[in-house]
């Protein structure tokens, strides 16, 4: 048999091994270098004030999270699947009492305050991270993503994606509780 | 009742694609064997029939369902809504991932009965051989439908109203891009099956070669105005006056259409020369091989991206399956049986079949250029790097060098001789059309100074394809040199392939004239305005008169009016919205363009500017996107080429197999 008629099968079985690997992997649950290490150190100011009124809050920081479990949700007003996870998270912190806190990520202070206004505002405290610059030392890929961090501030589990209503049951719920002291 | 029905064809038709996948095929077999009375291989056609029949009967009993809008099926509950318009309640039918299924084999089994009912002159044996490899695939995928996603699907209880469609779907552009999208794609399946029963019976020769050939232009002309739309679809919905964007699933079109391209080219030379057998037979596999994993790429969620609508990793394990069946099995038959192709023609380098083979090879090229920047951040993750995307830079600076050389020569090409020609004699009768290619580029750095060079570059590309497709069709009637009766003598004997030929180069040469301007020489204001504020956009003067609201079918919109001043002259009212769909919430844009030969005036509505004193200003994108109609006459153009190709008397049934050309041989692609 001539070598070169069966280049093109070689060739297509390479493609087939990586369509069949690229289908095992879960694209929405990325390792995360920074699982089990301590959030990084920010200060993130709240969001800006809008047409001379009050700025939103008083900003969030990385001492926020210390002795209590809590979510850091990344969020912004123009990402869809943020509003498909919204009322989850409003659940999370209204029905459950879990503490969230947001980072508005590169989002305009009018169109995050709004947002907050209909939707309804489930963070304990939100930071502004106008440039994304705090997202990249969190390791986030794209919006929205939310990280379960224990009571020493270490980051303990990673979720890409919007949260839906069984992840809440499955996944979230359970990590808060065993990590309760 | 009318979904059990509907799912009911859907069994019958899987049982008949069965048996016209494995009786007829085994019959070929035994009768080749002469063990056989053929009673097996006359099944394949009723069986044909019978599978068409039932698909026509589920895709009309899936219609039936969305245009009576019942919400006790799931996908009419996930994609409809007793407030879509009727014509979107049909489009909605394909544009969810069941009813996508439906269409692509409702389109199988109808080039199916296209074979049976126009194949007459195709040996018994032989058209046996390829309903069967059509029988074989349809069951394929009749199979995937009926365990992973059928259309019939009840929901228990039904709601009260639906989810609505997709709203960037709720567009005519794009409610009819699928059907011609998958008619080409599907189309391929025909050569596919064609290269399989030829490699069975280890026989390619000048008949085949014109049996594949309008089965491949058909789903060519299909593809090109498919992508045409699609992209046209982009450029007026997106808003940002963009029209390709190398996305994942724009790539998956492309390069079956890139390869698709080259399999019609090399077809040719099998027909004229015997030769590059091997070569086409393994082209016509890996067209229809690249449309399989462009339909993988959009419904496994493999790859993520703004087009793929329906995404499900579960359907993904079986659609791989199928792959590897499919496309692994007709490779392994061909390192099997390919190297018993032997070629009859040998041809110099330059030649007709030289110049056809070099731009079969770029072409290929530039295919496989962008299938590997379309998977390479699979690849990547699949090796455990980093997530990447691969974006326009990569494919600007690999598809596009590819393409430069190819322009060249195919304007060379159709000037050469078979088997062996000589370049001067070629370029002596080209001088006229680089003079005026180089004038057509100078005239247009004249008019229009500034943006880069790259810009003039391709322009100067798209002139002389242009002019020189012009100058062989001038060559071909004598033009100018015979008297004119002679010329109207001879244009009325070309062959309508030799009319195709022109125009379908032609086309590419607008085509190419229109991208580069409406992409290189774009034109981009963003600002926020006051109601009666203006902004000077190319030529023209573009004031704000006002923004109201509006309210549509199923949406509500904020309705901006432009009016477009040029020389003091109203030409123009601009009215773009910004809609809110309210079963949704979701946000689309639509874009108002006012259309010249010279550009697009192309005007976009955001949102109310709140930050500046006092409100009332709006944010408006005002973009010139020069020459951009010519990319859609240009497509278009293209696509009658094919067209009247495909009308040519020797492609035709019953037709006489050889007709000399009145040039000598000389007888056009």
């Amino acid at each position: 048999m001539n070598r070169k008629f069966l280049l093109p099968v070689v060739i297509f079985a390479a493609i087939a091994v990586a369509f069949a690997v690229g289908l095992t992997l879960d694209s929405k649950r990325l390792p995360s270098a920074l699982i089990d290490k301590p959030a990084p150190r920010f200060d993130l100011p709240p969001i800006a004030a809008v047409n001379s009124g009050e700025p939103y809050g008083s900003g969030f920081s990385s001492r926020d999270l210390i002795d209590r479990v809590t979510l850091v949700n990344v969020f912004a007003s123009w990402c869809g699947p943020c509003r498909v996870e919204h009322p989850q998270l409003m659940s999370l912190s209204r029905d459950h009492g879990v503490p969230i806190f947001g980072i508005n990520q590169k989002d305009k202070p009018e169109d995050a305050q709004a947002w907050l206004e209909r939707h309804g505002d489930p963070y304990l405290a939100i930071g502004a991270d106008t440039l994304g610059r705090i997202s990249i030392d969190w390791g986030v890929y794209g919006v929205p993503e939310t990280f379960v961090v224990d009571t020493a501030g270490r980051i303990r589990y990673r979720h890409v994606g919007p949260i839906m209503p069984r992840d809440i049951t499955r996944t979230i719920l359970p990590m808060v509780a065993e990590l309760m002291p | 009742m009318i979904a059990e029905l509907g799912h009911f064809s859907l069994v019958l038709a899987f049982v008949l694609a069965l048996v016209q996948g494995i009786l007829p095929l085994a019959g070929a077999h035994r009768q080749a064997a002469e063990r056989d009375d053929g009673g097996w291989i006359s099944l394949a056609g009723p069986a044909a029939l019978g599978q068409f029949m039932f698909i026509a009967l589920a895709f009309a009993a899936l219609t039936a369902l969305f245009v009576s809008t019942d919400f006790s099926v799931m996908v009419v509950a996930a994609n409809s809504n007793s407030t879509l318009p009727l014509i979107y309640k049909i489009s909605a039918v394909w544009g969810h991932h069941e009813g996508s299924m439906v269409l692509w084999v409702l389109i199988l089994a109808l080039f199916g009965l296209c074979v049976v009912l126009f194949g007459s002159n195709l040996p018994t044996i032989f058209r046996a051989r390829v309903l069967g490899i059509q029988g074989l695939i349809s069951s394929g995928f009749l199979f995937f439908m009926l365990l992973t996603s059928n259309p019939f699907a009840r929901l228990v209880p039904a709601p009260a109203d639906g989810r609505d469609l997709n709203p960037l779907l709720q567009d005519p552009g794009l409610a009819f891009h699928p059907p011609f999208l998958y008619v080409g794609y599907v189309g391929f399946s025909m050569a596919f099956s064609f290269a399989i029963a030829a490699l069975m019976e280890g026989r390619v020769d000048a008949a085949w070669a014109r049996w594949v050939r309008p089965w491949t232009l058909a789903a060519w002309c299909s593809l090109t105005l498919g992508i045409a739309m699609g992209s046209w679809w982009a450029y007026y919905e997106l808003g940002w006056g963009g029209f390709w964007f190398w996305d994942p699933v724009e790539n998956a079109s492309l390069i079956p259409w890139l390869v698709g391209t080259a399999l019609l080219h090399s077809a040719i030379v099998v027909e004229k020369r015997n030769a590059l057998k091997s070569w086409t037979v393994l082209l016509a596999i890996l067209a229809f091989s690249f449309s399989l994993i462009g339909t993988f790429l959009v419904r496994s969620g493999v790859l993520t991206s703004v087009h793929a609508f329906a995404t499900d990793p579960a359907r993904g394990v079986f659609i791989l399956i199928l792959l590897v069946a499919v496309i692994g099995g007709s490779l392994a038959l061909y390192a099997r049986r390919a190297p018993t192709l032997t070629g009859g023609g040998l041809f110099s380098p330059v030649s007709r079949e030289g110049t056809l083979l070099l731009n079969n090879l770029l072409l290929t090229a530039a295919a496989a250029t962008v299938l590997l920047g379309t998977l390479y951040p699979l690849f990547l993750d699949a090796v455990g790097g980093p997530k990447v995307s691969v974006g326009p830079p990569f494919f600007n600076a690999t598809f596009l060098p590819l393409m430069a050389p190819m322009v060249v020569v195919m304007a060379v090409g159709p000037f050469l001789s078979w088997k062996r020609s000589d370049l001067s004699g070629a370029f002596s009768k080209l001088y006229a059309a680089l003079g005026l290619a180089v004038l057509t580029t100078l005239a247009a750095w004249y008019f229009h100074r500034g943006g880069p060079v790259l810009a003039l570059v391709a322009l100067l590309a798209a002139a002389w394809l242009l002019f020189a497709t012009l100058a062989e069709f001038a060559d071909r009637l004598q033009l100018f040199r015979a008297p004119w009766q002679e010329s109207l003598e001879r244009a009325c004997k070309l062959p309508r392939a030799a009319y195709g030929m022109t125009l379908a180069h032609a086309g590419l040469a607008l085509v190419i004239a229109g991208a580069t301007g409406a992409s290189l020489w774009r034109e981009e204001h963003i600002q926020s305005s006051f109601p009666g504020n203006s902004v000077r956009v190319g030529a023209y003067e573009i004031t704000l008169e006002g923004v109201h609201q509006l309210k549509g079918p199923n949406y509500v919109a904020n309705q901006a009016q432009f009016t477009v001043h040029h020389d003091g002259r109203r030409v123009a009212f601009l009215k773009p919205e910004k809609r809110v769909y309210s079963v949704s919430a979701t946000p689309t844009t639509e874009a108002a363009i006012h259309t010249t030969w010279l550009g697009d005036l192309y005007a976009v509505i955001g949102g109310p500017a709140k930050d500046s004193d006092g409100g009332g200003s709006w944010i408006t994108r005002l973009f010139f996107t020069p020459l951009a109609v010519w990319m859609w006459i240009g497509s278009l153009v293209m696509v009658a080429g094919g067209l009247l190709s495909l009308s040519d008397r020797r492609l035709r049934v019953g037709a006489p197999r050889h007709r000399k050309g009145i040039n000598g041989g000389r007888v056009a692609a």
